[in-house]
């Protein structure tokens, strides 16, 4: 008896009627929470406003209208980007398209993003036989985004012999990899070291005429390949057109990056082990450089001085102890604490920094324009509010000299205990 | 004093040498980054330089070419080669006679197709090791070279290799002296044929003038105008950066050690 609805029409009615005076009551009871959207007796939809958004930071309230937001709750927990694109499944891939990115810094580059975005599109040129991207990663790696960049199918060489710079071993790989599954197309950046020589390499025991320096590539039927390719020749004063090789090394910006879907990245291994080759190239490793003595614009890791810097002597001692290339805003540098070819921003130099750091500097938008390219930045700041700490992606609030001190100290305990433990 | 090549044999250095091209007149000069090879092969102890160059034999080459001979060289092996022509062939086969402990070459030609790819087929068909990016030869032992190769960012590394071996130069090798007239003028070039093949891959191309690469839009991909408003009218992005107020110094600075541990720059 008790399992049969029953409707309590005048219960609905105060529910419909927010003007009611037991209105939110009614909603409670009947596990409505505040409703903000319902079909009304006359089959409209209503709306109560009251119902929806969030006070904003001023205090005042704000509806925000995207459709993210709906309810009082907040609609509760939205799906995060990544989720909502479409996961794209290539099960039996007509051919493969291997892309060996240079994953500067343990992570895929603005670089070998474009050139996926082109792999893909050589893949999926034709719906019918869709191809899939096959991605040779050697090392370890900080990414966890393979998919997302367009990748189907990831071959992770992560054995001793690939580490380091061992060409000729990862050459082996490459070889395997192109006698196991025999890829339609090669990409490789055409970057300075790795992708350059590495495609170089290939390029040289495959036989392949390879196409170097290509920055744009357009369907067109009447080719072999089905593709043509706008290549850079004669150290980039000439266009090249010609139809696009089976072994392509190419600029960055080729193509647009997989922005629109996600993909399986599923793990993929060489059907046997890698040969033991004898290296006749040894890696002696990375020489330490004079930091000071690098460019500016070619620096790998920033400090930076702003005018909240008050404590000279102890900036450039943790700028020698850390390893960093100092760097200063133009207030420093006005004041005579810098060097002129020290300063970064518009009217200095415009940095390429994997890691900049900002101390006690504002972060004006002359300064910011100068660290766009700059991939991880900390700020040390006395100022919540400043505009260097939006940017940042790590910032500490509290007295530079203090907190300069208080790193050079971890610093050296921590060499410290690492020369004991040697 | 008894000169040393005398007593040890002399650490004999091929530089292969081709026509530049300067960036804005488009007239013949000697190759920068060959220039650059030139110089790092002078720079070395008790070797013999010689300078290798295949193609084509004319006004505007030989003055280029004379600009070899003026960093202080009696002589240029020239194998004629017709214009257009692939120079692999002839220059594996000049290599092979000589047999150097070490060739020099430049990354890329500031000619042609200037693909870079001359030095890794030579190694390939030598069956020589190959070095890349060369920044300076440290020393040459015991058929061991200890050399320092060009990193990005201003970085170096150090590998060692067993001769013979070829290695390509990078931009950040010593600057090249000056070409010294006198000496351009009084050098000989010493011809000598060799094999010719044609690249008929290169003569069906279409070749033209370096356009300006489109400036690449900022698409912005939103859902609703909303998103779009807010990517146009954005500042400064980020916001999803981390924020560490009423923290110790202490505290702070593990924070920041953290992260320059993780993104690997502390040495
Ligand atoms: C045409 C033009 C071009 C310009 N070009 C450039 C350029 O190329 N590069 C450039 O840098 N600037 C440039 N500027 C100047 C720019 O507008 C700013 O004035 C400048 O960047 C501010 O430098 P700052 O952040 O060091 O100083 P401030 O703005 O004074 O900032 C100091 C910061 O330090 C903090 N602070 C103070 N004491 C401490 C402490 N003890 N511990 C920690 N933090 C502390 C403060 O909270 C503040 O945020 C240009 C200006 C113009 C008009």
């Amino acid at each position: 008896m008790s399992d049969l609805p029953r409707r309590d029409p005048r219960q609905e009615w105060i529910a419909r009627n927010r003007l009611h005076p037991r209105h939110a009551e009614v909603l409670l009871a009947t596990g409505q929470g505040a409703a903000s959207e319902w079909w009304g007796p006359g089959g409209l939809v209503r709306r109560n406003p009251h119902a929806v958004g969030f006070v904003g930071p001023n205090g005042v309230k704000r509806i925000d209208r995207s459709g993210t937001q709906q309810g009082a709750g907040g609609g509760g927990a939205t799906t995060p980007a990544a989720e909502r694109k479409p996961l794209v499944e290539i099960e039996a891939p007509a051919f493969m398209v291997a892309v060996v990115p240079d994953m500067a810094g343990g992570r895929l580059s603005g670089h070998d993003r474009d050139l996926l975005g082109l792999a893909r599109q050589l893949a999926d040129a034709d719906p019918a036989a869709r191809g899939a991207v096959v991605a040779v990663v050697f090392g370890p790696h900080k990414e966890a985004n393979f998919g997302e960049a367009g990748i189907d199918r990831l071959l992770h060489l992560d054995s001793p012999e690939v580490a380091g710079y061992a060409p000729e071993a990862r050459l082996g790989a490459l070889i395997m990899a192109e006698e196991s599954w025999v890829p339609r197309h090669w990409l490789l950046p055409d970057s300075k070291l790795d992708g350059g020589e590495l495609g170089r390499r290939l390029a040289a025991r495959l036989g392949e005429r390879p196409a170097t320096g290509v920055w744009q590539a357009e369907a067109d039927a009447e080719v072999a390949t089905g593709w043509h390719c706008t290549a850079r020749g004669a150290a980039g004063s000439l266009d090249i057109r010609r139809p696009l090789p089976r072994l392509a090394l190419a600029l960055a910006e080729c193509a647009e990056p997989v922005s629109e879907t996600r993909h399986a990245a599923a793990e993929l291994a060489l059907p046997q082990p890698l040969p033991s080759t004898l290296s006749r190239i040894q890696d002696l490793g990375q020489v330490s450089v004079d930091p000071s003595g690098v460019a500016l614009s070619e620096a790998e890791f920033i400090l930076s001085a702003g005018n909240g810097v008050k404590d000279w002597p102890g900036f450039h001692h943790a700028a020698e102890v850390l390893g960093a290339t100092e760097g200063a805003s133009r207030v420093a540098v006005d004041d005579g604490f810098m060097a002129r070819d020290r300063q970064v921003g518009a009217t200095g130099t415009w940095v390429t920094a994997r890691v900049y750091v900002a101390v006690g500097i504002s972060g004006a938008i002359q300064h910011l324009q100068g660290i766009q390219t700059c991939d991880k930045v900390v700020a040390i700041n006395m100022d919540p509010g400043c505009d260097m700490i939006k940017r940042a992606d790590l910032a500490v609030i509290g007295d530079s000299t203090q907190i300069l001190e208080a790193l050079v100290t971890l610093v050296a305990q921590a060499r410290e205990e690492k020369r004991d433990a040697a | 004093m008894q000169p040393e090549s005398a007593m040890t044999p002399g650490l004999e250095v091929t530089v292969l040498v081709s026509v530049g091209r300067h960036p804005l007149t488009g007239r013949a000069r000697r190759a920068d980054q060959d220039a650059r090879g030139v110089e790092l092969a002078r720079s070395l102890a008790n070797a013999q330089v010689r300078l290798l160059h295949a193609g084509m034999r004319d006004e505007s080459s030989e003055a280029a070419l004379r600009g070899y001979l003026g960093m202080g060289f009696t002589e240029l092996s020239l194998l004629e080669q017709p214009e257009g022509a692939d120079v692999l062939p002839a220059l594996a086969e000049a290599l092979d006679a000589m047999s150097p402990h070490l060739v020099i070459a430049g990354e890329r030609a500031e000619r042609g197709e200037g693909s870079g790819l001359l030095p890794y087929l030579l190694a390939e068909r030598l069956g020589w090791p190959l070095v890349s990016g060369l920044a300076a030869v440290e020393s040459v032992e015991e058929g061991m070279a200890t050399l320092l190769q060009a990193l990005p960012r201003g970085q170096r590394r150090r590998l060692k290799v067993r001769l013979p071996v070829i290695v390509t130069v990078d931009d950040a090798a010593p600057a090249p002296r000056q070409s010294a007239y006198g000496p351009a003028r009084r050098g000989a070039f010493e011809t000598a044929a060799g094999p010719v093949s044609d690249d008929e891959q290169w003569a069906a191309w279409q070749v033209q003038p370096a356009r300006q690469r489109p400036k690449r839009l900022k698409i912005v991909k939103a859902a609703s105008a909303r998103d779009r408003f807010k990517a146009a009218a954005a500042k400064a992005e980020g916001g999803s950066g981390q924020v560490l107020t009423d923290v110790t110094p202490t505290q702070g600075a593990e924070a920041i050690l953290t992260l320059l541990r993780e993104e690997d720059v502390l040495r």
